[in-house]
């Protein structure tokens, strides 16, 4: 049995063969309407994530399956201080596959030690979030045609950030990818992600505060937003929160052929203005994370075959 | 140099880094021994220029492996009839449970207290662990 706690979790062939399948259902999405019938999913989120729980849940009920759970701890049996592991071990008996949300760090790791049926995680704290890695990693094969040779713009909060963490990790496997690595001094990524996975992998970037002047070089723009939860002071949110605003006079400085990303929910990091351009494509990312999550129940759940 | 008196059977744990000795005898939680402990402190040493030592006198029967976790250059010498009977330098071991605690206030097991606190050993060159929850990291000395 599978389970999908890191987006390291997946080897490179394992990978591709999940976006293939989600490029195939985006194609025909009529062919796999049924592939779950008789099967549930069981959403299991302990904080509330409107976004990540829907798309999960549509991701489903596009394949003919169920759902079941609950939106956050107030309404679960952790109100009444059970365990992640007892609850797990029930929820086994409910559902053929869960997909769990936590603001703990590890508890996704702590339920697939005890469950019965595959863990996805939707989320744990700042730690991992490797569907939303999939989504992206997705939106970039199908818009860009590859993910090998690519100069890769990460811009806002790429400290806390985990969406930018798992996307660097991930991308790296692919050949001449490089990365522009744009925020506020107090915001860099992370000095293990800088040594341990960058220099040490002989891996191309330039860390900058300066978005303009690195715009006309990128391909892909992964825009994130500087999370209030993420900080313990306020002072400092408040005088970072709007650092790296995308708007239209930037814009202007981009490639035609190029992509804005952003993980959602956008406060204003990104201009509305900006909603039309063409090469904004944070919605349609949304709508190609629910394929590929639908890609992900069916590999899970051994299914991943079942389609000819 | 302080005078402590030999061993006739017991334990003595050599080389730990000056100023560690209180950290392993919380972590052997040594103060439930009914047996005489000394800590020497800021011992002279040749190889190390300052280091502590504990002495624990009598049979003591817990696995000391784990130690190299928290101080690889520890030595373990195991003390009968006045005589070293046995020496041992410490090995990392690939996982070890509820030797070292998560610090992480955001990880798992800061609210569910019965989880065991398990880190794992990846990287033995430079002696990281990492939990296997959160992956905080722990290097010992």
């Amino acid at each position: 049995m599978r389970h999908l706690i890191s987006p390291l979790d997946l080897s490179v062939e394992e990978l591709n063969h999940i976006l293939c399948l989600g490029q195939n259902i985006m194609k025909e999405p009529e062919k796999y309407a049924h592939v779950c019938e008789g099967k549930k999913l069981a959403t299991l989120f302990y904080e509330p994530s409107t976004r990540t729980r829907l798309s999960f849940e549509a991701a489903m009920l596009n394949l003919g399956g169920k759902v079941l759970g609950f939106s956050s701890a107030d309404s679960s049996s952790a109100a009444k201080g059970e365990s992640v592991a007892d609850t797990i071990r029930v929820i086994s008996s409910y559902a053929d596959i869960c997909a769990m949300r936590h603001p703990k760090e590890g508890a996704p790791t702590v339920a697939a030690m005890h469950s019965e049926i595959p863990v996805i995680n939707a989320g744990d704290g700042g730690h991992n979030h490797p569907t939303q890695t999939l989504t992206d990693l997705i939106t970039i094969k199908t818009l860009m045609g590859r993910l090998d040779h690519l100069t890769i713009g990460m811009c806002g909060d790429l400290k806390f950030g985990r969406t930018v963490h798992s996307l660097i990790n991930a991308m790296v496997r692919y050949p001449n990818v490089r990365f522009i690595l744009i925020s506020p001094t107090e915001l860099m990524i992370p000095d293990y992600l800088r040594k341990e996975v960058l220099d040490d992998g002989n891996i191309e970037y330039i860390e900058t505060d300066k978005l303009e002047k690195y715009m006309p070089e990128l391909d892909i723009l992964y825009m994130t937003r500087v999370q209030r939860e993420r900080f313990f002071n306020e002072e400092d949110y408040i005088r970072l929160k709007d650092s790296f605003i995308l708007d239209a006079s930037k814009m202007s400085y981009a490639k035609k052929e190029m992509y804005i990303l952003h993980p959602l929910p956008r406060v204003n990091e990104i201009s509305t203005e900006v909603d039309n351009d063409p090469r904004a494509v944070y919605f349609k990312q949304a709508k190609y994370g629910v394929y590929v999550r639908m890609a992900l129940i069916m590999t899970l759940l051994g299914l991943d075959h079942s389609v000819e | 140099m302080l005078n402590i008196g030999g061993l006739n059977e017991g334990v003595v744990i050599d080389h730990i880094q000056a100023g560690g000795a209180m950290k392993i005898y919380e972590y052997l939680n040594l103060e439930k021994l009914d047996c005489s402990v000394a800590i020497i402190k800021n011992a002279r040493s040749n190889k190390m220029g300052k280091k502590d030592i504990i002495k624990i006198e009598g049979p003591f029967d817990v696995d000391l492996s784990v130690l190299g976790v928290l101080d690889h250059k520890i030595t373990i010498n195991i003390i009968k009839d006045n005589e070293i009977v046995e020496k041992h330098s410490l090995s990392l071991p690939d996982r070890v449970t509820n030797i070292i605690k998560c610090k992480n206030p955001r990880c798992i097991t800061s609210i569910e207290q019965e989880l065991p606190h398990t880190f794992k050993l990846t990287d033995r060159e430079n002696r990281i662990y990492r939990c296997i929850y959160c992956e905080s990291k722990f290097k010992g000395n």
